[in-house]
C-alpha cells in the first residue's frame, strides 16, 4: 500500500488532480458556509453584474442571482449525480462481468452479446435514446448514462475474472473444496478491486460531462433545480453582454473533469504494477 | 500486399460480416424499445393533450399498438428494411427523407472534426513519443489531458465568444450564410468553429494513444536492430515504427468516430447546425418517436459499419489477425 502512495505522490499531475477534486468537493459540501447568498435569490436591480462586483465576487446571472452561490450549489448536484451514476454503472457492470466470467457458457454468451449491442451505439447517442424512452429528468439522465457505461465495467471485471480463475492459488482453493460463491467473494472480487477503483476514477469525469451535456440540452435536470450544464444552457443568450455567465459554469465542469482525469491517470499508474 | 494471404482475408471478412448481424439485430431491438419502454400509450403521448379520444384510437390502430409486441416488432422491422421509417406527426412528413437530409449535415460536421482530430492528434503523438520526456512531450501531453477534459458544449460557446462575437472572424451559427451563401467556400467557412470544437477532444485522445503505441513499438528488438545497422532515426521511425503503430491508432480512430457522432448532438445544438443531433433533441422534447427512432437507427448503423471497416483495416495492416 505504501508503494502505491509513494508512486502516486511522485506524480505532480495526480496530486494536482486530487487537489482539484478535494477543492470542488469541499466547495460543494460547505456551499452554505462559503457564501452568504441563496442560489435562487433574485435581485433584478443587479442583473448580469460583472465578476469582482462588491458583494458578488463572481458576478450575477440574468436574474441577478449570485454566481458564486449558484456554482457552489450546482457543484452539489453535478458532483453528486456524477458520482451516483458512476456507482450505479460500476455496480451493475461489475455484476454483469462477474456473472459472465464465473457463469461461463450461455450466460457469458448472452451477457457479452448484450454488451456488444450497447457498444454498437455511440456513447452519447445511447444516453439520448434511453432518455427518449424514459423521458427527460435528473433521475432518468442518471439511469441513462449509467446504462451506457455498463459495458466499460462489465468487460474489465470479466477479463479479470477469467485471468484470476486460471491462477494456481484459485485452483488450489478449488481443490480444497471452496464453493463458486466463496471463490467469487474471497478471491475474484478482491482481485477486481484495483481495476474497478481505477476505472471508477477514470470514468467519473466522463459521467459528469455526459450529465452536464444532457442538462445543457434540457434533457437532464429540470427547473427550478439547476446544475452546471443547465446554468450554461440558460446563459447562452447573454454571451454577447456578459460572457462570464457562460464561462464560469463550463470552467467548473472542466476543472472537475480535469481533476478526476488526472487523479484517475495517477491512480492507474500507481496501482498497475506493469508500469513500474 | 494484395495477393498475400488473400484467402485468409476473405474468410476473415465473411466471419466479421456475420458477426455484425446479431449486433444489428440488437440495435434494432433497442431502437424499437425506445417507443415501447415509455410509460403510457405512445399514441396518446405523440398526439399531445389536445387530441380527441378518436384520434388516439386511430393512431393506436395505425401504429399497430393493439397487436402483441413480437408481432409489432416484426412488422416494424419489415417496414424499416424496406426504407419506411414511419411518419413524423409534428412535422407532417415521412421520416426517411427528413433524416437523410439532416444526416448529410451530421456527416459533414463529423468528417470535418475527424480531419481536425487526425491532423493535430497523430503528429502531436508521434512528436511526443520520439522526444519522450522532452519539454515538447510534456507540453503536448499537458495540452492533451486538458483537451480530453473539455466539455464540447463549453468549448463551442467559448470559441463563439472569442472568434465570432469578439474578433468577428468566423460565423457562429448555421451551415450557410442566410443571404448570398450556399457554395463550398461558405460551407467550409461555417464548418471551421464546429469542427474544431468537436474535434479537439478526439485530437487529444488520438495524441495520447499515438504516443503510447509508438513508445511501445520503439522499445522492441527490431527497432533496436534497425538502429544498430545504422539506419537514420527518420527512417527507423518512418519505415519501422509507424507501420507497426498504425493498428492501435486505427482502433482509437474507430472509437473516436463514435465519440464524434455522439458529441455532434451537442455541437449541433451549440452552433445551430442543421444535423441529426439537433433534430433529435427537438424530437425528444416533442415526443416524436418515429423521428427519434429514425435518427438513432441511422447513426448506430453507421457506427456499426465504421467499426466493421476498422476491423477490416486492422486485418489489412496486420496479416496475423486473419488467422486467429
Amino acid at each position: 500500500m505504501s508503494d502505491v502512495v509513494r508512486m502516486f505522490r511522485r506524480s505532480s499531475a495526480a496530486v494536482l488532480g486530487l487537489g482539484l477534486v478535494a477543492m470542488l468537493a469541499l466547495g460543494a459540501l460547505l456551499a452554505p458556509l462559503l457564501t452568504g447568498h441563496d442560489p435562487n435569490e433574485v435581485d433584478t436591480t443587479r442583473r448580469l453584474a460583472r465578476p469582482l462586483t462588491p458583494g458578488h465576487p463572481l458576478g450575477t446571472d440574468e436574474f441577478g442571482r449570485d454566481m458564486t452561490a449558484r456554482l457552489l450549489h450546482g457543484a452539489r448536484i453535478s458532483l453528486a449525480v456524477g458520482l451516483a451514476a458512476t456507482a450505479l454503472a460500476a455496480l451493475a457492470g461489475s455484476l454483469c462481468g462477474l456473472a459472465a466470467g464465473l457463469g461461463g457458457g450461455w450466460i457469458d454468451h448472452a451477457i457479452m452479446r448484450s454488451i456488444d449491442t450497447l457498444m454498437a451505439f455511440p456513447y452519447f447517442l445511447l444516453a439520448i435514446a434511453i432518455i427518449a424512452a424514459l423521458g427527460p429528468g435528473l433521475i432518468n439522465g442518471m439511469i441513462a448514462v449509467a446504462i451506457v457505461n455498463i459495458p466499460f465495467y462489465g468487460r474489465i471485471v470479466r477479463g479479470t475474472v477469467l485471468a484470476v480463475r486460471e491462477t494456481e492459488y484459485v485452483q488450489a482453493a478449488r481443490a480444497l473444496g471452496i464453493t463458486e460463491l466463496g471463490l467469487a467473494l474471497r478471491h475474484v472480487l478482491r482481485n477486481c478491486l484495483a481495476p474497478i477503483i481505477v476505472a471508477v476514477t477514470l470514468n467519473v469525469g466522463g459521467m459528469i460531462t455526459a450529465l452536464a451535456g444532457l442538462s445543457f440540452l434540457g434533457l437532464g435536470v429540470q427547473p427550478p433545480v439547476s446544475d452546471w450544464g443547465s446554468m450554461l444552457a440558460s446563459s447562452r443568450q447573454y454571451i454577447n453582454v456578459a460572457p462570464h455567465v457562460a464561462a464560469l459554469p463550463g470552467l467548473a465542469i472542466f476543472l472537475a473533469v480535469l481533476g478526476f482525469n488526472l487523479l484517475g491517470d495517477g491512480l492507474r499508474d500507481a496501482l498497475d504494477p506493469r508500469l513500474r | 500486399m494484395a495477393a498475400v494471404g488473400g484467402g485468409g482475408l476473405q474468410g476473415y471478412i465473411v466471419r466479421r460480416l456475420l458477426l455484425a448481424v446479431p449486433v444489428l439485430f440488437g440495435v434494432s431491438l433497442l431502437v424499437f424499445a425506445v417507443m415501447h419502454l415509455a410509460p403510457g400509450d405512445p399514441a396518446a403521448i405523440m398526439l399531445g393533450a389536445q387530441a380527441t379520444r378518436e384520434d388516439v384510437a386511430r393512431l393506436h390502430r395505425e401504429l399497430g399498438l393493439d397487436r402483441p409486441l413480437p408481432v409489432q416488432y416484426a412488422r416494424w422491422l419489415g417496414r424499416v428494411l424496406q426504407g419506411d421509417l414511419g411518419r413524423s406527426i409534428p412535422l407532417g412528413r415521412e421520416v426517411l427523407p427528413e433524416v437523410l437530409t439532416r444526416f448529410k449535415a451530421t456527416l459533414i460536421l463529423t468528417g470535418g472534426a475527424l480531419l481536425v482530430a487526425v491532423a493535430i492528434g497523430v503528429p502531436a503523438g508521434i512528436v511526443s513519443a520520439t522526444r519522450q520526456y522532452s519539454w515538447l512531450d510534456r507540453l503536448s501531453m499537458a495540452i492533451a489531458v486538458t483537451g480530453v477534459s473539455l466539455p464540447v458544449f463549453w468549448t463551442g460557446i467559448m470559441l463563439i465568444i472569442v472568434f465570432a462575437l469578439t474578433l468577428r472572424w468566423l460565423p457562429s451559427a448555421g451551415m450557410y450564410a442566410p443571404y448570398g451563401g450556399g457554395d463550398f467556400a461558405d460551407l467550409v467557412w461555417h464548418l471551421v468553429l464546429p469542427a474544431v470544437t468537436l474535434g479537439t477532444a478526439s485530437a487529444a485522445a488520438l495524441a495520447r494513444m499515438t504516443r503510447s503505441s509508438v513508445l511501445e513499438i520503439v522499445r522492441q528488438d527490431f527497432v533496436r536492430s534497425a538502429r544498430a545497422k545504422g539506419l537514420a532515426e527518420r527512417a527507423v521511425v518512418g519505415r519501422h515504427v509507424l507501420k507497426n503503430a498504425v493498428n492501435p491508432v486505427v482502433t482509437v480512430l474507430g472509437i473516436q468516430v463514435g465519440t464524434l457522432l455522439g458529441g455532434a448532438i451537442l455541437t449541433e445544438t451549440v452552433f445551430s447546425w442543421p444535423g441529426l443531433g439537433s433534430m433529435m433533441v427537438r424530437a425528444i422534447q416533442a415526443r416524436d418517436y418515429p423521428l427519434v427512432q429514425g435518427g438513432v437507427l441511422l447513426i448506430a448503423t453507421t457506427f456499426v459499419c465504421v467499426n466493421l471497416l476498422v476491423d477490416l483495416l486492422y486485418a489489412v495492416f496486420d496479416p496475423r489477425i486473419r488467422y486467429e
